[in-house]
């Protein structure tokens, strides 16, 4: 992404490019561990799509689908928050590094 | 209707922002400034004032009220002093970084501790890396021009600056003096109708107001703010000259007084400058060649212009009515300094703290003054670079 020269930018400080926060792929800042998504605990509570600072929690149709890993820092916030005794999230050794990129 | 009020510096303050009648004005009340405060309520409360009146619960947030207002499109004013300037000092960085035309009047006072009500610039100086355009007067007359010109330099698209301008307090803001006040639609034309720059208020427009900065972008940012305080001299001169045109009383970056033949020199802002003026005339009586230079712009620095018209002194007297601990010399004099150091011709210079907590400075002290730079002028040596006026050694 080309980062614009001081004369280029809007006076200000003013961002014109509104909801521009999806090309920052806060997924890059995840080390160590991620949150692992176990499908058939899940009791569609939604509180850790409530509770994720970066949105990064896939829910299609109302239902948790799972984590979207290009934008999930790893915080583990899910997984804390995740009610059920056997939990549908779990902190789990990550294995690559890289950014992922979850399915569309 | 153009008439002659009698009026204390306040009083000025208020007249202005009632003709100006800003959309908002945030606003609280603090020593020596209350009277701004008290007498724009009055005139809000008599239906004089269209605009919103705010009174928020400390100066911080009148800042910040003045911010979000500013943010929204509005043109928008405050006042204060001394300990409430200090409270909105995050808020200034703020407003200077979202390049919001605000507009604020200072009665200069000192800062505690020990606390104090009384006038000196400290207040107006510890702001001065804030981004803020910083104009001083010397009375009543200059603080109303100043103020009213202050919307236009503030809101000139290439600036986008707040502006304070400094009227020392209770010296200026609780002194009478018969000035000039102009035509209510007159002052109107002259500011012009306000263009906010993308307003928050805009709904058509999907955009982010402060946002957040990485490594990356906030460098750039901050030499884009840079920017537009280095605009503001053109139209500072351009303002002054238009003012000048519109009501006869034209203003520059400086004052010079009786110095096209001086060999020595007292520079000295705001309302000092009067009482030394008083000085150079009886100096000038007894045939000495004195002069003084009245700051009125402090920031942005007119460096250049200054060591123009200083450079060909024998001898400078810099007098700061705040002081900087641990610095080579107070504000006014390291800018001066720093601004005569690549001219091959420059004249000896020396620097006096004066009136700190409202101290007087009366005409004795600046020919005391007077008698030092002589000596300096004849001997080429300064034997003390930075002192004190009327202090108890």
């Amino acid at each position: 992404m080309k980062k614009e020269s001081w004369k280029e930018l809007t006076i200000g400080t003013i961002n014109l490019d509104a909801g521009n926060s999806v090309k920052n792929l806060t997924g890059t800042w995840r080390s160590a561990k991620r949150p692992q998504f176990i499908e058939e605990n899940c009791i569609q509570c939604l509180f850790c799509w409530l509770y994720c600072p970066h949105f990064a929690v896939r829910v299609e149709k109302g239902e948790v689908k799972g984590i979207n890993y290009d934008y999930c820092t790893g915080c583990g916030i899910c997984c804390t928050e995740c009610p059920p005794k056997d939990k549908a999230l779990v902190m789990v050794k990550e294995e690559i590094k890289l950014v992922e990129r979850s399915p569309k | 209707m153009k008439m002659l009020k009698t009026l204390n510096g306040n009083q000025t303050i208020a007249e202005a922002t009632k003709q100006v009648d800003p959309d908002v004005i945030a606003a609280y009340p603090i020593t020596p400034s209350t009277a701004i405060v008290e007498t724009i309520a009055k005139f809000k409360a008599d239906g004089l004032i269209s605009g919103e009146f705010v009174c928020p619960e400390s100066e911080h947030s009148a800042m910040s009220v003045c911010i979000g207002a500013a943010s929204a499109g509005g043109r928008v004013m405050t006042a204060t002093a001394s300990q409430g300037l200090a409270l909105m000092w995050e808020m200034l960085y703020i407003a200077a970084g979202l390049r919001l035309p605000i507009v604020a009047a200072i009665a200069n006072r000192s800062l505690s501790a020990p606390i104090n009500i009384h006038g000196d610039h400290s207040d107006t100086m510890g702001a001065r890396d804030s981004g803020w355009i910083q104009i001083y007067s010397e009375g009543c007359q200059e603080a109303y021009d100043n103020f009213i010109q202050a919307f236009r330099i503030a809101e000139h698209l290439d600036v986008r600056t707040p502006v304070l301008v400094g009227l020392d307090g209770f010296i200026i803001s609780h002194s009478m003096e018969v000035i000039q006040v102009e035509d209510d639609e007159e002052v109107k034309r002259f500011i012009g109708e306000y263009k906010p720059v993308y307003p928050a208020l805009d709904i058509s427009r999907k955009m982010t107001v402060g946002p957040i900065d990485f490594t990356d972008y906030y460098f750039e940012h901050k030499r884009s703010q840079i920017e537009g305080i280095e605009n503001a001299p053109r139209v500072i001169e351009a303002v002054g000259q238009e003012f000048g045109q519109r009501f006869g009383r034209e203003y520059g970056f400086f004052e010079e007084y009786r110095l096209d033949d001086a060999e020595i020199c007292i520079v000295v802002m705001s309302s000092a400058a009067g009482t030394c003026k008083d000085a150079v005339d009886e100096l000038r009586a007894e045939g000495k060649r004195i002069g003084l230079l009245k700051p009125r712009v402090f920031r942005p620095f007119p460096h250049q212009k200054i060591a123009e018209a200083l450079k060909k002194m024998k001898a400078v007297a810099v007098l700061d009515r705040s002081s900087s601990p641990g610095a080579f010399g107070a504000p006014l004099f390291t800018e001066i300094r720093s601004a005569l150091y690549d001219y091959s011709q420059r004249p000896k210079i020396v620097n006096y703290v004066y009136g700190l907590g409202g101290r007087d400075i009366m005409v004795e002290h600046f020919k005391e003054v007077a008698l030092k730079l002589e000596r300096v002028a004849e001997t080429g040596k300064v034997e003390e670079m930075c002192g004190y006026i009327n202090l108890r050694e």
